[in-house]
């Protein structure tokens, strides 16, 4: 019998039923919870007059409508307001714990899941937000769900799931000077486009993901729905155990030990076959960056916008569509272009590793007078611990402000919109027509592609502006 | 919670022939604060079908009085994106009860099938073909019949069968809803509880 894959070996030991000819009743670990995507769904269980099966698994945190400044004020939009007042007010009910806006762990909460230690190797995750699959860095399955879906959760924590098919993404050598986890992501969507995924899940390996810290590999994973998979994960090593370790609820002593006995066993067995298996050399990989408006159109950053004859016939007319909303023509230089707005933060790029990397660059530098930059932490404790390592000072000299965490123009549910017409270099996850406000055009980039174009004004390639 | 039971459509469509149609296209992000599932069909396709000043943009197709139907019939790759459920409430708000496609993306399938709306994947050559007849004609029929799977362009005659679960297929013929199975299942859960693993 051949071996097991690490998806396999989650998947099957959560399975509660398996119906024929029909879904799996997947049994769930952890079940995170925000504003948006819960309301219809406590207020379902509530009419049903179930209640929530399983309090103690569910752990609830506004982020994606609270405001970045003045967080200690009532929320000045009333529906916003009132949305986050809905989820306190369901928690309350229902006895689930509320990292509440101002509380010192709020955040976005797939910031905040692992680094309270909640987000663990071989768990089954779910989440009403479709970049769950962060979690997967851990060797989790954890992947997004709809307002349905969340309501089963809430009264049997169980939902409903076909297995997926397997694919194993293999990145190879050693990445190059100012290459990073987000450049490695965006070239494997620019390379399987947003539907090459569809129907997988996908577990990412070889050396360079090795070489990964978590917060490089929670990156990875993050964007995994961007290239249409419901979820990625990471084989759990000593990076995960020594991440873990120690956290607020990590297992400790005796269990901590026989956890990871536990967790070592997860790996992918080596005759293991997955239905679908690519390799790309990490020297192939230079900086990316987005033109388009799906994460799949991006390219190297001292690349061209493809011109019109490389683009399949049928797509012509979507391709063309998305120059005019870009305001670019095929062909064009990616490199000088001009930018007007900088987003450093989301669930994608909103750890203290991403501000770090984003401070080192700027430090010494000044931010370019055309550009206007959020800096938003992925957490309080993201936005504590980058206070006290000098980071917000780093960033203040140089003329940046570190804001409140929070989802912020991620999707621009708060005020933190893009305005129309504008160019944004984004560390965010999607770049879709109007993503970050009506009308705004996003550039997706990693952290230290974000600043290049912070201290240049346009878009520009981080190897030459920080000599790397 | 019954869902609405789904039954055989002929019906003249709505064409969309865009590919990659994401989730904040279909009903975008500032259209999520609501905590109840109605009224997302008035704002479905917001940016597309209206000016900043509300007023109705004439060349998009929901504006265009020559198209109409249940059915929506969209490029590949329909429903990228975010996992909000609120697309597939936009869609169903509408009044679509299916929509066709080449490819669809995961979790916006898994919606539309949670809220009554089957999701049609067909051949890319299909989708030309129902795409160019609309296009000659545009009250040509579609037939969707769940019962069988098939879906035929009626001008033509042309069929093809399309794929969905035994259990979804149940569930959407007669109206029922997973939870109400999961509660079902209850004691099997707890079952399952008692032997896993935990640390």
């Amino acid at each position: 019998m051949a071996g097991k894959t690490l998806f396999d070996k989650v998947w099957d030991s959560h399975v509660v039923e398996a119906i024929e000819n029909g879904p799996n009743v997947l049994y769930i670990d952890r079940h995170f919870v925000h504003e948006v995507t819960s309301p219809q769904a406590f207020a379902g269980v509530k009419e049903r007059g179930v209640g929530v099966f399983r309090p103690n698994q569910v752990l609830a945190t506004p982020d994606h409508n609270i405001p970045t400044i003045n967080q200690d004020q009532p929320i000045k939009d009333q529906l916003s307001a009132h949305q986050v007042d809905t989820l306190t007010k369901n928690c309350e009910e229902n006895n689930v714990t509320l990292y509440g806006l101002g509380h010192e762990y709020n955040g976005i909460v797939h910031v905040v899941g692992p680094e309270q230690g909640i987000t663990q190797p071989g768990m089954t995750m779910v989440c009403g937000d479709s970049h769950t699959s962060t979690h997967g860095a851990f060797g989790s399955i954890a992947f997004g769900i709809g307002t349905s879906e969340v309501e089963m959760t809430l009264a049997t924590q169980c939902i409903m799931q076909p297995k997926p098919k397997s694919m194993r993404i293999n990145i190879e050598g050693e990445l190059g000077a100012g290459v990073t986890a987000k450049d490695i992501v965006l070239y494997v969507i620019s390379k399987l486009t947003t539907s090459g995924g569809t129907g997988y899940f996908v577990e990412f390996a070889g050396s360079a993901i090795r070489a990964l810290s978590m917060e490089g590999r929670m990156t990875v994973c993050n964007m995994s729905i961007e290239m249409g998979a419901r979820g990625g994960m990471i084989a759990p090593d000593e990076t995960t155990f020594e991440y873990i370790k120690g956290r607020r609820n990590a297992p400790t002593g005796e269990q901590w030990e026989k956890a990871v006995a536990y967790w070592k066993t997860l790996p992918t067995d080596a005759d293991a076959k997955f239905d679908l298996e690519l390799t790309y050399e990490a020297a192939d990989i230079e900086p990316q960056i987005t033109y388009g408006t799906n994460p799949g159109m991006g390219t190297g950053i001292t690349q061209n916008i493809p011109s019109l004859d490389t683009i399949e016939e049928a797509s012509k007319k979507t391709y063309l569509q998305s120059m005019k909303y870009m305001g670019f023509e095929p062909g064009d230089k990616l490199e000088g272009k001009k930018v007007d707005y900088v987003f450093l933060g989301s669930c994608t790029n909103g750890r203290i590793e991403d501000l770090r990397v984003f401070a080192e660059a700027v430090k010494g530098k000044k931010k370019a007078d055309n550009i206007t930059a959020w800096i938003v932490p992925g957490s309080r404790l993201v936005e504590k611990q980058a206070i006290e390592e000098g980071i917000k000072e780093t960033l203040e000299a140089a003329g940046f402000e570190l804001r409140q965490p929070g989802c912020s123009a991620c999707l621009a549910m708060n005020d933190d919109k893009i305005p129309a017409g504008k160019y944004a270099v984004a560390t965010s996850n999607r770049n879709f027509e109007g993503r970050q406000g009506p009308g705004s055009r996003t550039l997706l980039a990693s952290p230290l592609t974000a600043a290049a174009a912070a201290v240049t004004g346009v878009i520009a390639d981080p190897r030459k502006v920080f000599n790397l | 919670m019954p869902i609405d039971k789904f039954v055989t459509l002929q019906t003249s469509v709505v064409p969309l022939p865009i590919e990659n149609v994401d989730t904040d296209q279909i009903i975008p992000a500032r259209f999520l604060k609501a905590t109840t599932k109605e009224g997302f069909g008035d704002n479905l396709f917001c940016d597309w079908r209206y000016e900043k000043d509300g007023t109705p943009k004439a060349d998009f197709v929901l504006n265009d009085p020559t198209y109409s139907g249940p059915i929506l019939v969209a490029g590949k790759n329909f429903g990228s994106g975010s996992s909000r459920e609120h697309a597939a409430w936009a869609v169903a708000g509408y009044g679509f009860k299916a929509v066709v496609s080449s490819f669809f993306a995961d979790i916006f399938r898994g919606n539309s099938l949670n809220n009554g709306v089957l999701p049609v994947q067909v051949s890319e050559a299909f989708l030309a073909k129902i795409f160019a007849e609309v296009e000659k004609d545009p009250k040509a029929e579609v037939k969707i019949d769940l019962e069988n799977q098939t879906i035929t362009l009626i001008p033509t005659g042309e069929s093809e069968s399309f794929e969905i679960n035994g259990y979804k297929k149940k569930c959407l013929l007669n109206g029922y809803d997973d939870i109400d199975y999961l509660l079902s299942i209850k004691d099997k859960i707890q079952a399952f509880e008692k032997q896993a693993v935990k640390f």
